[in-house]
Order: structure tokens, then sequence, then C-alpha cells
């Protein structure tokens, strides 16, 4: 022991500072500790907390654009957005590699599906217009072939595009092709583009680069013995367009100097027509302003356009504006969940309070069978509860049955209790009730029956007793109660999917359609992320008026 | 009985019977008369009935039989709220969710009294258990002793005539009891409240009481004053549950007026006085205090008979020593001598006489 005056660190018998000392006899405690929830936090962290982030994640992420088409991307920033027109040539002519890439890929149809989401028809532009991108470069290949037979040769190809110097582009080519594919693209692929094929003919290097890398890696070929897909024709149209390019090929002597001459002089055989009425040919919607409109607005890495549309907004050219009237639905689903809910953990209240109290009340046999009643429903599945559910609330249902039976209702005025709210609430009152009663339950068993004595003997009757001195005691109980009963419930799907009709289905349904049958994940997450934030909110209200220290969940 | 029902009396049980599941009773034949002002306690082992009077005169439960009067009123049928008397509970029951002052208002203000006049009262009440300064408290911020005194306070803040208490002290420990003991019989004289006090401790009942209801087996055993139930206990229950007891089995030898003659079962003979025993050959439970026994003979009445004793062990306890004697084949003989500079410090083994007066051995039922 140090208990001398000085005001250096207390020393351990050793002389080493105590605090030391302490965290190396604790360091065993705690190791043994974490070891012990080492599963479970294990576990939690695999499926919830992993989860829960690639949610937040998916619900903003939208690289596919830019991914399957990044030169399309970077072409169109320059076009004026909402303007009324579509871009022009040269943004078409990215479309035409981009796109051919994805084609061959087949990444087009997915990033058809993804700006469908955005706006209805862009899924069978992209798919139709990815099956005939082909025919645009044999435009090209046909006539070239024709001015010269090297065209078609593989050795001709070979021999004038690889060189040295161009490792940068490879690179830059396969960093396309990982993005666009998800990775694997890595490999020899036995090809090197020359440096002054770049600059003499950047889209052809280019387009011959993104083809070599896909034959050698893709279709395991060897680039110097196949022919170029029609993309690089296609993009030897484009650089053959250019009058720079036609000036310098003049001056080139390297490899097929000569056929490349031969094209500039025969450029009448070429087609004449630009790649923007070439895709306007295919579809007239490539010259619709509104699907650049949409393409340009969701062709950032992320976007608020989920959160927005599950808010019933949108981006548009304009900025966010409110989708329109017959589209608008997220807000009303969120607002009828909340409210359900609410109504949901009201009932839950009302019923379950007397039956708690009656458990903590009763004498110990008696309330341990009244137990097994209230737990009996746990031990029955989810499924069958609500299906039981179906078969007492339909029209020719058992309580319709009843009630014409005794001549409450009249045989054609039968009572609609499913494919409702009605349904919902009913089914789903019942299901959450033990959540609520058991709490209640393990706080009323804690309140002493001496209370309630005591306020009598003070001159209380029996109503003013209970609503001044009992109640007030049991409302951590109510607290613990309607969190888990609303934070359950708002939640729910199976059995508002049941009985819920379409008036009494939740947000939860509207989730999960996303996830199953539009396969909109990034909806459906931003969906949940809101869901998920707006149960944070409400706890944290709770909190603030009621005070978590008041929720009781046992003695 | 030491009182039957005078005309002056303000709580009245007249033949009170409760039986809970319809075959044993658990009080039996109860009949108790209470005058006003007086400081009653009830005391008994646990499983006596006591506290199930007690909540008969609340009205927690109805008495299965008889009549229990309230200032000459049956209350039978007048349900808790309406009887108008204070109640502390063993566990104090303080709403734990309320203020000091807002478990004292409750009382009033169910009784619709306007809010000066429920200051004044609370204020009052706090200040008589010296608890003025907590009134902003919460229960379960303040000790044991503390929420006795608000207990308290609550208890007579509407001025009940009528104060019950069910053990209320049990939680508290030994010095703040007797302290607390001290006050609230203070206070019930000051106030001149009728107070009904439950309690099994025996020490407690003799100190605060002006009479004590000894319960056993449902009936009262001996309704008297302290002294009274200490010094002439009527049978041997009493004598054995109401401080520490000496007793010896025997037969009745000779039966003269005031004393009597009892052989004891290995052959001696004592003195005793004769409490309920009839006649000659009745078996009796004599029964001597400890502090009454004599060793120094010479103190001892002239032909008073002895007996032989061993010593087994002697505690010193401070101001008294305890010994433990083997008398008349018995181990468990208890004496207790004063400490005083010439008291004889008795060694074990050491062999003496003992004897007392005749009138100190009560020969009581056996």
């Amino acid at each position: 022991m140090s208990d001398s005056t000085d005001t250096g660190p207390v020393l351990a018998a050793d002389g080493s500072p105590l605090k030391q000392s302490l965290a190396r006899a604790l360091r065993r405690e705690k190791m043994r500790a974490l070891a012990l929830i080492a599963p479970l936090l294990f576990f939690v962290v695999l499926t919830f907390i992993i989860p829960i982030l690639s949610m937040l994640f998916r619900s903003v992420e939208n690289q596919i654009v830019s991914d399957t088409m990044p030169g399309t991307v970077a072409a169109i920033q320059d076009w004026d957005t909402g303007g009324g027109e579509a871009p022009d040539e040269l943004v078409f002519q990215h479309l035409f590699i981009d796109l051919f890439n994805a084609s061959e890929a087949k990444e087009h149809t997915k990033l058809g599906t993804r700006l469908n989401y955005e706006q209805t028809g862009l899924s069978s532009l992209f798919r139709t217009s990815g099956r005939r991108l082909d025919d645009i470069g044999e435009t090209f290949q046909d006539p070239l072939e024709e001015i010269d037979p090297a065209f078609e040769e593989a050795d001709f190809w070979y021999s004038m595009m690889n060189g040295e110097g161009g490792e940068g582009l490879l690179e830059e080519r396969r960093d396309m092709w990982n993005a666009q594919v998800g990775g694997g693209m890595d490999g020899d692929v036995g090809f090197v583009p020359s440096q002054s094929m770049i600059d003499l003919l950047p889209w052809t290097t280019t387009a011959y680069t993104d083809w070599a890398i896909w034959a050698a890696i893709e279709d395991e070929d060897v680039v110097a013995e196949e022919e170029p897909w029609e993309a690089v024709y296609g993009a030897l149209g484009i650089d053959l367009r250019n009058p720079e390019t036609v000036a310098a090929i003049a001056d080139y002597d390297g490899p097929g100097a000569e056929q490349l001459q031969a094209a500039v002089a025969n450029m009448d055989q070429l087609p004449q027509t630009s790649f923007r009425e070439a895709f306007a040919e295919m579809d007239e919607d490539w010259l619709d302003p509104e699907v650049w409109d949409t393409i340009a607005v969701y062709s950032p890495r992320f976007t608020s356009g989920y959160f927005l549309t599950a808010v019933d907004m949108k981006l548009s050219a304009e900025g966010v504006t409110a989708q329109p009237e017959d589209r608008q639905l997220y807000i009303k689903l969120f607002n009828r969940t909340l409210f359900m809910s609410l109504v949901i953990t009201g009932s839950c209240i009302l019923l379950g309070y007397p039956v708690a109290w009656l458990l903590a009340n009763l004498p110990l046999r008696t309330a341990n069978v009244l137990m097994i009643l209230v737990l009996l429903p746990f031990w029955t599945s989810l499924l069958v509860r609500t299906s039981a559910w179906k078969v007492l609330l339909q029209q020719q249902g058992v309580i319709n049955e009843i009630l014409v039976w005794l001549g409450f209702v009249d045989d054609a005025n039968r009572l609609i209790l499913m494919n409702n709210q009605t349904g919902t609430i009913i089914a789903m009152t019942h299901i959450l009730l033990p959540f609520m009663i058991l709490p209640l339950y393990s706080v009323m068993k804690t309140i002493d029956p001496s209370y309630l004595r005591a306020a009598k003997s003070l001159g209380a009757t029996n109503i003013v007793a209970f609503w001044r001195v009992y109640f007030p005691q049991s409302v951590p109980g109510i607290g613990a109660g309607s969190i888990l009963v609303f934070i359950l419930s708002i939640g729910y799907y199976i059995t508002p999917e049941i009985v819920g009709g379409t008036d009494g289905v939740f947000i939860s349904n509207r989730i999960a359609y996303h996830i199953s049958s539009s396969l909109n994940w990034g909806l459906a997450a931003a969906l949940g992320s809101i869901l998920l934030v707006v149960v944070l909110v409400l706890y944290w209200l709770y909190d603030r008026i009621v005070g978590i220290d008041n929720v009781k969940l046992g003695g | 009985m030491a009182d039957g029902a005078s005309n002056d009396a303000f709580v009245e049980f007249e033949r009170v019977q409760k039986s809970y599941d319809g075959e044993t009773l658990v009080v039996k034949d109860l009949n108790l008369s209470m005058p006003r002002g007086e400081f009653l306690t009830m005391l008994g082992p646990s499983g006596s009935g006591k506290t199930t009077c007690l909540m008969m005169l609340a009205g927690f439960e109805t008495a299965t039989h008889g009549d229990i009067r309230l200032g000459g009123k049956s209350i039978n049928d007048i349900p808790p709220h309406k009887r108008g008397i204070g109640m502390v509970f063993q566990n104090y029951a303080l709403f734990p969710h309320m203020t000091i002052a807002e478990n004292l208002s409750f009382p009033l203000e169910v009784r619709g009294m306007s809010k000066s006049e429920r200051e004044g009262k609370i204020k009052r009440a706090l200040d008589m258990v010296e608890m003025g300064d907590f009134g902003g408290r919460r229960p379960a911020q303040l000790s044991g002793g503390q929420q006795q005194r608000v207990a308290l306070a609550r208890a007579l803040v509407f001025e009940p005539e009528l104060v019950l208490m069910d053990e209320p002290l049990g939680a508290l420990d030994k010095q703040l009891r007797e302290k607390m003991q001290f006050e609230i019989t203070h206070l019930a004289h000051n106030l001149g409240i009728t107070t009904v006090y439950v309690t099994h401790d025996q020490t407690e009942a003799l100190t605060m009481s002006d009479r004590v209801a000894v319960f056993d087996d449902g009936r009262i055993q001996q309704l008297a004053s302290p002294d009274t139930l200490y010094e002439s206990p009527e049978n041997s229950f009493v004598a054995q549950f109401i401080g520490e007891n000496n007793t010896l089995e025997g037969t009745i030898k000779e039966l003269k007026g005031e004393t009597c003659i009892v052989e004891l079962d290995d052959g001696e003979i004592i003195d005793a006085k004769p409490v309920n025993v009839d006649k000659v050959g009745d078996r009796t439970l004599v029964s001597i205090r400890p502090e009454r026994v004599e060793i120094d003979g010479s103190r001892l009445q002239e032909g008073a008979h002895t007996l032989d004793a061993e010593v087994l062990e002697f505690i010193y306890m401070g101001d008294i020593f305890r010994t433990r004697l083997r008398v008349a084949g018995k181990d468990d003989f208890i004496i207790k001598t004063r400490n005083a500079p010439d008291q004889q410090r008795l060694q074990p083994g050491q062999k003496i006489k003992i004897g007392w007066l005749a009138e100190d051995c009560r020969a009581l039922d056996a």
C-alpha cells in the first residue's frame, strides 16, 4: 500500500504503477468475458450489423450506371440536362461503344432494369438496342472489308494495334470491365496497345483493347488469332470522321498504313449517317430528351433517388419534384402503417391490461393456467394462427356464420372482416397480445397489494385507488409493452399479407414486393432505412417524453 | 378476560370468528373492548390471528361471524375507505411515484379538502414527525426510519380517531426501533389517538402499550397491562411467550391458599403460587423468571425449599451475568444476576443451591 502524501501515481507492492497491475489482473477476466460473448457477437455482426449497413449502402448506391456506361456518363456531363434536346453525336458515339461492351457482357439489361425504375420503357429500349448494335458495327465492317480484305484478318489488326507504351490504356479498360462485370477480368491478355496507335486512332484502339481483354480472358482466345468484334469497325468509322485523324493517317507509315490510307481514300463507301441517327433509327426513343434526362440524373455513383421515391418524390431534370398523383403510394403506406400500429398497440393495452392484472393477482395455481393460455399462441406457428383468423373472419367464416345464426347480422349484409384494415388489426392484436401482457405482468407482479390497501385506508374508493396509486405504477409495464408491440407491428409482414387484402397491407409488404418481385432492392433498402429511422425517432421521442428508465421488462 | 364490554368502549369485537377456507377458524370467538385513547397491542406468534383481527378492523377482511363496532356502530358492512381509520403498514406502503408531500396530500385530496387547508395539515403532520424538510423527496430517497415517520404522518394527517399499525418497526434496526417505539407512544398519547398495534416482538409490546392482548391459536390468551402480563401470566403460554422463563414440570402436592407445594418429576419439593391449578394431584408447569432466582441462601425466607444445581455455563453480558444450570435433571435452567462489585461469578462445574420466593414461582396449567 502506498498511502504517502506524494502526488505521483500509486504504486503496487512490486513498484509498478497500480493502474497497470490492476489492468493486468483484470485482463484475463476481460478476455474470458469476451470469449464468452464472442459467438453471439460474431452472430450479431454477421446477421444484424452487416445486413443493416449493407441495406443503408444499397439505398444510395447507384454505381451500375457509371460502371456500365463510363464513356457516356463522362460525355453527358456537358449536355444541357432538361434542355429539351437529345445530346449530340459525341454522346451517341460513346453510347455505341459502352452499350456494345455491355451487351457483350450481358450487362445492358441490368442497366435497363435499373433505369426502368425511374422511367418506364427504358428496360425494353436497352434490351432491344443491345441486340442491334452489331448491325451498326456491320455497316462499317462490310464496306471496310470490301475496300481491303485485310480488315478481315486477325493478323492485320493485331500487328497494327500491338506495340508498346499502351499499358495505361490496357489497365484502364481492364478496370472498366472489372467494374462492369464485378471483377474476374485479371490475367494475361497477350496484347499491349501501341502508343502510336492510341495517338493516331484513339477510338479504334480503345475498342480493340476492350475486345482484346474480353477475348483473352472471358472467351479464353488468343488475341492475335481472332478477328475483332463489330464495335472496333464502328470505332474506326468514328476515328475516320475526324479530319485531324485523316490528316495524320496520310503521314502514318507503320503497320496497316496502306489499308488505313485506302479506307480514307474510299470514305464515300462508309455509312454517312451519324450514330445519333443510327440510334434513332433503331428506336426513336433515343432522341427523347426525357430518356437522356433520366440517364443524366441517375449517372452519379450515389443517388438520393431511392429515398425520394420512398417518400413519393423523384429526381428529375428540374430537381426534386413530387411524383404524379397516381404514383404516390409510399407516404400513404407509411401513414397507414404508423396509424394501424398505434391502433394495434392501443387495443393490445386495452385487452392485455386486465389479463395481466388477473395474472398478477390470482392465486399462483390459477395464474399458471392462465399464463399457459397466454403463452399458447407462442407455441403455434404464426402462419397457422394467421390462417386460423382467415377461417374465422371471412364472409362465410365462423364469426359471420354465428352472427347470422344469432340474427345480429342479415345474411345479405355479412360483415367484411378481412382483406381490409379490420382484419389486419384483429389478427395482429391477437398475435402481439402476449408481448403486451408479459411485460405488464412482470411489472404488476412487483406492485405490492399493500399500496392499494393503503390507498383505501386513506379514504380512496376502489376506482381512485386504482387510478392514482396502482395505474401510475404499472405505466412502466405499459411503456415496455407498447414499445415492443409497436416496433414489432410496424415491421410486420406475414399477417397483413394474409388477411390484409390491399387496404390492410403495411409498408413491409411493399418492401417484400420490391425485394422478391420487382427486384428493386435499392428502393426496398431505402424504404427499410426510413422505417428504421422512424423507429429510432419514435424511440428517441419516447425516451424524451416517458423516459427509457421508466421501461421495465421485469422486477 | 380482564376487561369486559364497558359503556365507553370505542372499539369492540364481539364473538368475532374468521375462517378463510370454511374448515378451520383463524380467529376463534374474539371478544375485545377498547376505550377511547388507549394504546393496545396485539402480540402473538405468527399465525396466531392477530393480523387477521387488524385486517378485519381495517375492513380488508370480513368477519365470518360476529360483530365489530367502532364508536358504538357496527362497521361490518362499511367499506375500508369509509371507516376513517389510519393505518401504518409493515412495509410502509408509501406510494413510490409520489413525493412525500403528495403522499400526505392523498388522503386529504380524496376527502376534497382545499389546497390551502391541505398544505397546512401536511406541514403540521410532517413537522410532528420531524420530517418538515423532506416534503419534496420521493420515498426511495429516504432511509427506513424516515419512511417510517412519513408513513406515520400519512396515517395521522387526516386526523383519524383510530390508528392501526401492522408491525411497523419490523424492518428497522434495533436502535432506531427503540427510538421509534418511544416516539410513536409519545405521539399517540399526546394526540389522544386510539391505537391498535400489532407485533410479534414482546419487548415492543411491553414498552409501548397501555394493554397487551396476547394471541395464540386464534384466541386472546391474556389481555392485561404489561406489568401484570409479565409478573402474573395467567397461563403457561403467556408465561413462556412474555420474557425469559424457566419452567419445571411436576405435580401439585399440597394446596394451602396463597401457596402450594409442588413435587417435581425427579422427586424434589418446591414452593409455588397456584395460578390456574385447582386440586392436589394436578400436573403443573411452574415458571420462575431468571432474575427472581436467588443463589444467596441468606436472602431466602426461613424454611424455604431449595434445589441443588450445577453450573454448566457462565456468560458475561455486561450489565448482567447469565448462568446456565442443571436443575432437577434439566439442562436449560437460566439465572440472571446483576453485575455488581460484590456479585459472585459462578464457575462451570460449581455446585450451588438455588431458591426463590414462593410468590415468584407460579404454578400454571401443564
